[in-house]
């Protein structure tokens, strides 16, 4: 991706979070949460952003088997870190959530519960890859996994939630989610995030690809 | 039939392979017991909150000690190189996993039979009161268990840290089968049978197994070939 | 149609392209002995002949076939670095397996029969673990002869050979080539294969320097084809 494409689509993210920020600072207080509840505005746009990462996580790791192209085998683990980013964000801020509204850091809610387990999932992908020194080995392994994670992914949401309603626990939310005027913030921060997704990836696709090239440099070298 | 024979041909082998040495069944036989012993340590089995979660602690015994068992399974292929022999053979990748995974069944199968009595023992519950049903439960809980650890130990064989890898990566995914195992577990070991608040688990079980059984057998050969 | 065949092959690890637009045949009934220095791709072609890796370009072809095909895998032999065999299991029991998984009619017989030509026939309960070194070697090629294939792929196939096992196996390759079989052995004791060979190939950091017949005077002086044709 172009420099000035990459500059431009950060700067209007920045735009966006700063101005979304400053709108939602100025939103009055929810009835029964109070001021944390303004966390949903980036608890639930980073999961929805983390579940697109996660998906072209897929269509990479199935174009990369069917072509044996390693740009996608690039964009895989590129999308791969950024939703891990993201979804951490969410762990985070539910957390801290779950700290002020209940007073524990962690409160087996469905929700978060899910995103931790998929956070273990592709977190073990990253380190899958790590382990693996050679890079057409390395990319059609990860890619098998990223394909069995993807598929878990709706069984563990599934079996999370059912588990929950059978031994209730205090719901986050308290039956709110987010209230119909105020969807047009959240639309925005969805934006957001996603250009933020979108420039990290570039960022890191970028990234591969210079380490790629220096792997064979380095491979041809030895070789003479 | 070829398939048959060949599939049974592959597990014949590595049950008989593993029952002359014994190496994998008498570790993960001994490592079953051992935390047996710390759970009875960590929880006092006479309160009835703990015979309440008996039936999922019985699961992550069955989990950790199939893992040793699972980590073998191709691992056992690489002294002597007998791997390359095998794939260059003609048998499909498909063969290969299947035979793989039916002998790992039944070691671990034959792993958590025996842990179960000491289990009831250290436990204090009597858990042949719904025996069939515990049956079925076991059975599908180990089967996806052995599904996904034989692949990922064909995918982590030659890779470092195989012994580390293989657990981290199987468990996450293994995440919805175990609970569903414990689930179901839970109030088997205390004498009640499935009902329907959890036959809905029964169901997800069979899902899982379903569907990672298919994948694998679809992605097998790419893991084994590339 | 040649027996083996590899046509532009290209082989990547990454970037790094480790077989460079192989060409190469085999006929029928010839023996072609692939020499070059270590690094230069031996192995990997090999390997990549045989069906472990799939080509990143081109395509090999066995009897006129990709080497992943089921039929083509029945009669193909393969001798890696590895004896193949597995210590905990005795030689007739090694056997059996892999003549079940041949689809060999009667995988006893079979079994018996190679057992008795490497010399193995009083030691066939023994488990393999408890073997000398030359025995694991001469069980290692009873497995690979056992189906009767028609195209063997060796890797190195005398290094670490005691004399024993050198002369079996090539009393057997001679056998094999007299029967029609086809040979691709990759190889650093040249004067071992070259006395078999029918043709030579000189790999040099994944290419092709040499490819004809294997002439009386490499034969006479090994080091022939290097200097002649491999760099310095």
């Amino acid at each position: 991706m172009r420099d000035y494409i990459l500059y431009g689509l950060g700067a209007v993210a920045a735009y966006l979070v700063a101005r979304d920020i400053i709108v939602i600072a100025g939103l009055p207080r929810e009835a029964s949460q109070g001021a944390i509840f303004k966390i949903i505005f980036f608890h639930v746009p980073v999961a929805m952003t983390a579940m697109l990462c996660s998906f072209a996580a897929l269509i990479g790791s199935v174009m990369f088997l069917l072509t044996k192209n390693f740009k996608y085998d690039a964009l895989a683990v590129a999308v791969t870190e950024v939703g891990l980013a993201f979804l951490a964000a969410n762990l985070v801020t539910g957390s801290i959530w779950a700290r002020v509204i209940w007073g524990i850091w962690w409160a087996w809610d469905a929700r978060l519960t899910s995103a931790l387990v998929c956070w273990l999932l592709y977190a073990g992908y990253l380190t899958l890859r790590r382990a693996i020194e050679e890079p057409t080995q390395r990319a059609t392994f990860a890619a098998v996994f990223s394909i069995f994670a993807f598929i878990d992914v709706p069984i563990v949401i599934f079996s999370i939630k059912w588990w929950r309603t059978q031994h209730p626990q205090p719901v986050f939310w308290g039956g709110g989610s987010i209230p119909r005027d105020w969807y047009a913030v959240a639309g925005w921060n969805w934006l957001a995030m996603i250009l933020l997704g979108v420039v990290l990836t570039a960022i890191r696709l970028r990234q591969e690809q210079s380490q790629r090239e220096i792997d064979s440099l380095r491979r041809m070298a030895h070789a003479l | 039939m070829q398939f048959l024979r060949q599939v049974l041909t592959i597990a014949a082998k590595d049950l008989r392979a593993e029952i002359r040495t014994k190496e994998a069944v008498n570790s993960s036989l001994a490592f079953a017991v051992v935390i047996l012993l710390l759970f009875s340590f960590a929880f006092d089995a006479f309160e009835d909150t703990t015979k309440e979660m008996a039936g999922g602690l019985l699961w992550i015994v069955f989990a950790f000690a199939g893992t040793l068992i699972l980590n073998r399974s191709f691992a056992r292929e690489l002294p002597n190189d007998c791997l390359d022999a095998l794939i260059s053979a003609p048998v499909s990748g498909a063969a290969l996993f299947l035979g793989k995974a039916l002998g790992n069944f039944m070691l671990v199968l034959a792993v958590e039979l025996i842990s179960l009595p000491v289990f009831g023992i250290f436990a204090n519950v009597h858990w042949t009161e719904q025996f069939w049903q515990l049956m079925l439960v076991l059975v599908l809980g180990t089967w996806g268990m052995t599904v996904v650890g034989t692949v990922f130990s064909a995918l982590t064989v030659n890779i470092r840290l195989r012994e580390v890898m293989l657990p981290m990566l199987t468990y996450p995914i293994l995440v919805p089968a175990l609970m569903g195992a414990m689930q179901l577990s839970l109030p088997l070991v205390q004498g009640k049978p499935i009902g329907p608040d959890t036959v809905m688990w029964l169901k997800m079980l069979i899902g899982f197994d379903v569907m990672y059984t298919a994948v694998s057998l679809l992605l097998v050969e790419t893991v084994l070939v590339g | 149609m040649d027996a083996v065949a590899a046509e532009g092959v290209w082989k990547f690890y990454g970037d790094f392209p480790a077989l460079r637009d192989v060409q190469l045949a085999a006929p029928a009934g010839s023996c072609l002995a692939l020499i070059g220095r270590n690094g230069a791709g031996k192995t990997t072609l090999l390997r990549t002949i045989a069906g472990f890796s799939h080509p990143g370009r081109g395509r090999i072809l066995i009897n006129g076939k990709p080497p992943r095909e089921t039929d083509t895998r029945r009669h193909m032999g393969f001798i890696g670095h590895g004896i193949s065999v597995y210590d905990e299991l005795s030689a007739l029991e090694n056997l059996m397996l892999y003549g079940r998984l041949y689809g060999l009619a009667d995988p006893r017989k079979s079994a018996l029969a190679w057992l008795e030509r490497t010399g193995l026939e009083r030691v066939r309960d023994g488990l393999v673990r408890e073997f000398s070194r030359g025995m694991r070697q001469r069980l290692a090629v009873a497995r690979a002869f056992l189906h009767e294939p028609s195209v063997l792929l060796l890797d190195e196939p005398f290094t670490a050979l005691d004399d024993r096992a050198i002369a079996v196996l090539q009393t057997l390759l001679r056998q094999a080539l007299n029967d029609g079989r086809t040979i691709v052995l990759s190889t650093h004791q040249l004067r071992e294969a070259l006395e078999l060979a029918s043709h030579v190939a000189l790999l040099n950091r994944g290419q092709v320097a040499f490819h004809g017949p294997c002439t009386p005077e490499m034969v006479a002086d090994p080091g022939f084809v290097y200097a002649r044709y491999g760099e310095g």
